[in-house]
């Protein structure tokens, strides 16, 4: 854990990010148990053992800044102030979903605190967070745009065309990279030639490689990059070293010819963002352990409402099926 | 009235619309100082600066994801992609990100761009920079598609697409630039999805797009030396399309031609001929003809480019059949 942050006085800053990391595993364990069960339709991708990488980032943000998420994008909407209500809605493909059922896991957004929409094109929302940058440039807010991708995605061409606009143009844009050191079922090692800063820093990009799976050392690297977006000093690349507790998706189980159970294992019981943190908390006397566990069974009773009340909850009207195909127009 | 080419009618839509709305921005290839490769937007860096008129690398799927991120974001970006055939490199960012956003979103984003390319043969500029490729766009269900026939068209068009709040795609004909049409001094716009009948008649219906409204007029010009009264009617939007006035029109005349640059198969003549087939079957003596592109790539030489276009010769003969009965497609 970084020793830089030991302040007890960033306690609510602190508990809150611990809150919001439980909250993104409650999520996930229920997003799974409803595709096991049966009762969710489709596929959805887990985001389990990433928390800290999305709730390290989305502390640092306002809610007017803008992000683009993923396929994998339950723990980004969590973190930028999503309700779980809402989400569960969605994914269950329910009217009061964020989206009204009409996007579904993969397209899952609380679009009123800045989430423009979880993307199911990998490193399809690349231009999309480099424009929202732009926009805030020329319009003069000072809102930042962050883009999580994953590892995957750095081999989409899009990537380097934006970097070179965003870094000619200063846009206030940060290029978050998720390395969870898979890309879908294939180990990355096996499809990134070189290093990916490398990739950044070839466009005058600055580039920082941070622990993904400790969420201060996340905060803190990203609030300072922040502001200096802020002031114009973008844009920049974060390759956050992490790991996907589930496979691609949660359809994914059989996964040994790709990955070993032991170094899944080892992930789980030696770098668990959420149970390191804890301890962190616990050894500089913020929390006691009571304390903990009291934020996880309410999280988890939260949990377990939304769920009921998403599964109790109205499917979209049919006549909706052709709405919102076009936005209205004054002209 | 005075007479401009539609090239000025395109720059005089633009400067209009940036000066009623700073919101709106232009990007793309050589659009600033160059002000593209057919001078259309020539002058427009002079007036509103390298800020509102933003040159790109040649990075067609990066500045139009941009443009879709920016049009997410409160901006109005206008995006200029400087041939037709360069779709191809963008469907993504048009086609899954533009097309999608506000119903993936449950009509909560929404992206107000307007991307104006072109389109049209006979250039001698071979088959990647010659193809006509409406009916692609038009395929995608949140895309709007204009085709204006004329400077007067591709002025008040241009101005309903940069109101419009949803992506709106224009294709202009490259040939006809320097064409001159009345266009009036004061402010106008032309809706969408209203079809001008640009010439009445009884005995068939000529339906053109873009620049084959004037092989239309052209052969409705020969037809009426021979007594054949052609109607000939200018869509003007593809999507949303004006079915009702093309019903009206058919079901008068009895019989109909469907004229247009792009492939013939799978294209926009066979939708529409479709649509009158289902609609208006009964008023109908004879099969409504398609009549597009030959399905080759469009070749250089002008001995063979020209065979492939549908020219006013060939639809005046093929009026001519149709109106004396003769059995077009008969095995």
């Amino acid at each position: 854990m970084s020793a830089a942050r030991k302040k007890k006085t960033n306690a609510e800053d602190y508990l809150r990010m611990y809150r919001q990391m439980v909250r993104i595993r409650a999520f996930e364990d229920r997003a799974n148990q409803l595709y096991l069960s049966a009762k969710m339709p489709g596929l959805t991708h887990m985001y389990s053992g990433q928390e800290a990488v999305a709730v390290g980032i989305c502390e640092a943000l306002t809610a007017t800044d803008r992000i683009t998420s993923t396929h994998r994008g339950h723990g980004h909407c969590v973190a930028k102030g999503a309700n779980f209500k809402e989400m569960f809605c969605e994914l269950l493909g329910k009217e009061e979903g964020y989206c009204r059922g009409k996007g579904g896991s993969m397209h899952i957004a609380d679009q009123s605190n800045g989430n423009l929409g979880a993307n199911a094109i990998v490193g399809g929302s690349m231009g999309i967070a480099t424009g929202a940058a732009l926009s805030a440039k020329r319009l003069g807010t000072d809102d930042v745009a962050v883009c999580f991708f994953g590892d995957g995605a750095t081999a989409q061409g899009l990537w380097y065309e934006v970097m070179n606009m965003a870094a000619l143009w200063g846009l206030p844009v940060i290029y978050a990279c998720e390395n969870n050191g898979y890309s879908e079922y294939t180990k990355t090692d096996e499809i990134a030639a070189g290093s990916l800063t490398a990739r950044a820093e070839a466009f005058g990009i600055e580039a920082h490689v941070v622990d993904g799976q400790d969420v201060l050392a996340v905060n803190d690297l990203t609030q300072k990059l922040v502001a200096r977006a802020r002031k114009g000093e973008g844009p920049f690349f974060i390759q956050l070293d992490t790991y996907r507790y589930h496979g691609h998706h949660v359809g994914d189980i059989n996964r040994e010819y790709y990955r070993s159970k032991d170094e899944e294992a080892l992930w789980k019981s030696e770098r668990d963002p959420i149970v390191n943190f804890g301890k962190w908390l616990v050894d500089q006397g913020i929390s006691s352990s009571d304390d903990l566990d009291k934020v996880k069974s309410e999280v988890e009773t939260d949990a377990d409402a939304a769920v009921a009340y998403a599964e109790a909850a109205p499917y979209p009207d049919t006549r909706e099926v052709d709405m919102h195909v076009y936005a209205p127009s004054a002209a | 009235m005075r007479e401009i080419t539609l090239s000025k009618a395109v720059n005089e839509a633009i400067a209009e619309e940036m000066r009623r709305d700073e919101t709106i921005f232009l990007l793309g290839e050589d659009v600033a100082e160059a002000g593209t490769p057919f001078k259309v937007l020539s002058g427009l860096v002079e007036e509103f600066g390298t800020e509102r008129v933003i040159d790109t690398p040649i990075s067609e799927p990066g500045f139009t994801g941009i443009a879709v991120g920016a049009a997410l974001t409160g901006s109005r970006p206008i995006v200029d992609l400087m041939f037709g055939d360069f779709l191809f490199l963008i469907m993504d960012q048009l086609c899954n990100q533009a097309a999608k956003a506000y119903y993936m979103s449950g009509g909560k984003l929404n992206v107000p761009m307007v991307l104006r390319t072109n389109l049209g043969a006979t250039r001698r500029s071979a088959a990647q920079h010659s193809q006509s490729l409406h009916a692609l766009v038009a395929h995608i269900p949140g895309l709007k598609v204009a085709l204006p026939s004329s400077a007067y068209e591709a002025k008040g068009l241009m101005k309903t697409a940069i109101r419009d709040n949803n992506p709106v795609v224009i294709f202009e004909d490259k040939l006809m630039y320097q064409d001159k049409a009345p266009v009036p001094e004061e402010e106008y716009l032309i809706p969408f999805g209203e079809a001008n009948v640009k010439r009445q008649g009884k005995d068939i219906t000529l339906i053109g797009t873009s620049s084959m409204v004037q092989v239309a007029e052209a052969a409705a010009e020969a037809l009426a030396k021979e007594g054949i009264e052609a109607e000939v009617i200018d869509p003007r939007t593809i999507v949303p399309l004006d079915e009702e006035t093309l019903l009206r029109s058919v079901k008068k005349t009895s019989r109909a031609i469907v004229i247009d640059e792009g492939h013939q198969s799978y294209g926009i003549t066979g939708e529409i001929a479709s649509r009158l087939n289902e609609k208006a079957f009964y008023h109908l003596d004879a099969p409504v003809v398609r009549m597009g592109a030959m399905d080759v790539p469009v070749p250089f030489s002008p001995a063979l480019e020209d065979l492939t276009v549908p020219t006013v010769e060939k639809v005046t003969a093929m009026a001519r059949r149709l109106v004396a009965g003769e059995m077009i497609h008969a095995a």
